[in-house]
């Protein structure tokens, strides 16, 4: 497989926080990632780490094969658009954009310029001016525009109203289709991006949770529903990630395949099968534990042995 | 047009073989290229790739060196058979089994199909 990330045993500590603990991953040439997780979960510091914007605690981040950190060869082929990025006071979007230009060597100004006009992005006004989604704009722009080899895209849509997150995806895929490269994306609004994405990595509580394709990852839960006792009957053994009940009928959404005759079983018992979307998948696996508690569990705990 | 469920590659090829199916893309004409459909339907085009990829081993497309996907010749036959045969599996049992559910013989479901077809006089 070609690799252009390969990060092993990476853990970030801040002081009271393990907000990466010992995670590992490769991330696919030419892909488009979902990268996905609840806010804290650590997406934002493992981005920040991998374009060596942040250091490891321990742990090893490998880009094109290099360590990135204090590496030009290698940062000038990754563009990272943070959801909370700095410019100093009087830049403009025209300043923000004529440097991105001379950063990135595969800049593509005509590209720009258009989605300039799609984005209506008022060029000379201060960004400190800028409306929350113009801020957005200049962020999404430089991004595409760069054609870095790998493009992080760290919540790119805040702010950014229903038309212009379509301009946003329509976008990313004609260009992605001719020129194709990695692209992470990391989103909270997971049915919108569900159909980009060729794969699925998803951060919880600083841990990797899932690291698949997108299909593999759609397949993997079903939703039944019916009688609760039949339902009960049906799935025993079966790993259940989320039960609801209404009077006497209950929904269960469980992990796992089921063969023909299996599914064929259960519509003659009467329960009806329903496909779970992406975003109810990562929800369900995601609501189990609350964002950082396990860390905080984790850290008093080894105080405590100390 | 996308649905929950079914793989999205699948629902691709599916697309286009609705296309095939009805005539609207003839046999031996181009048949729209794996971009144009990632493009149309706003998805990621590994999966429309994965699409054309199954009409392809399917004999449905086939590829000519340097200008692209074309529906083969006796695509068309070959879709139709194809749905014919599953025509009762897909349509037919699910009626049968919900005649039944509601009390109605096979026979009462022949002759409302029946009463379909016809034009309702006033």
């Amino acid at each position: 497989m070609d690799s252009v990330i390969e990060v092993r045993n990476l853990t970030k500590r801040y002081k009271d926080v393990l907000a990466l603990d010992d995670v590992g991953f490769d991330i696919q040439r030419d892909t488009i990632y979902g990268f996905l997780g609840r806010n804290g979960a650590g997406k934002t510091t493992a981005m920040s780490i991998l374009t060596a914007q942040n250091l490891p605690t321990s742990g090893q981040v490998r880009v094109f094969g290099e360590d990135p950190y204090e590496n030009a060869r290698v940062l000038s082929r990754m563009c990272f658009v943070r959801e909370s990025q700095k410019y100093p006071d009087d830049a403009t979007p025209r300043h923000a954009l004529a440097s991105a230009r001379l950063f990135f060597p595969q800049w593509d100004q005509e590209l720009a310029d258009d989605l300039v006009e799609e984005f209506q992005l008022p060029l000379k006004r201060t960004i400190k001016k800028l409306s929350r989604g113009q801020l957005s704009a200049v962020g999404v722009i430089i991004g595409l525009a760069s054609r870095a080899e790998i493009t992080f895209f760290d919540e790119p849509y805040l702010g950014l109203d229903a038309v212009a997150r379509q301009i946003f995806y329509d976008r990313l895929l004609t260009d992605y289709a001719e020129h194709p490269r990695t692209v992470l994306l990391s989103s909270h609004l997971i049915d919108e991006v569900s159909n980009l994405i060729e794969r699925v990595l998803v951060i919880d509580a600083g841990r990797i949770i899932m690291d698949e394709s997108t299909e593999d990852a759609r397949a993997q839960a079903t939703n039944v529903v019916g009688d609760t006792a039949a339902v009960e009957r049906a799935l025993r053994g079966r790993e259940v990630i989320h039960r609801e009940s209404l009077g006497r009928v209950a929904s269960v959404t469980f992990v796992g395949r089921l063969d023909a005759a299996e599914r064929d079983a259960l519509a003659a018992a009467g329960l009806d099968l329903a496909p779970v979307s992406l975003q109810q998948l990562i929800v369900r696996l995601t609501q189990q534990r609350t964002p950082g508690r396990d860390a905080f569990a984790a850290e008093a705990q080894e105080g405590s042995l100390r | 047009m996308i649905e929950e469920g079914k793989p999205l590659f699948v629902q691709i090829a599916e697309q286009v073989e609705d296309s095939i199916v009805d005539g609207s893309v003839a046999e031996e004409t181009q048949a729209p290229s794996t971009n144009e459909l990632a493009a149309f339907y706003r998805i990621n085009p590994a999966t429309a790739a994965k699409g054309v990829n199954m009409l392809v081993d399917k004999g449905v497309l086939y590829k000519r060196r340097g200008i692209g996907m074309f529906v083969a010749a006796g695509a068309r036959d070959l879709l139709l058979k194809e749905r014919r045969n599953d025509f009762a599996l897909r349509y037919v049992q699910p009626l049968l089994a919900e005649a039944r559910r509601i009390g109605l013989e096979p026979d009462d479901v022949a002759s409302l199909i029946r009463a379909g077809v016809e034009p309702v006089t006033p």
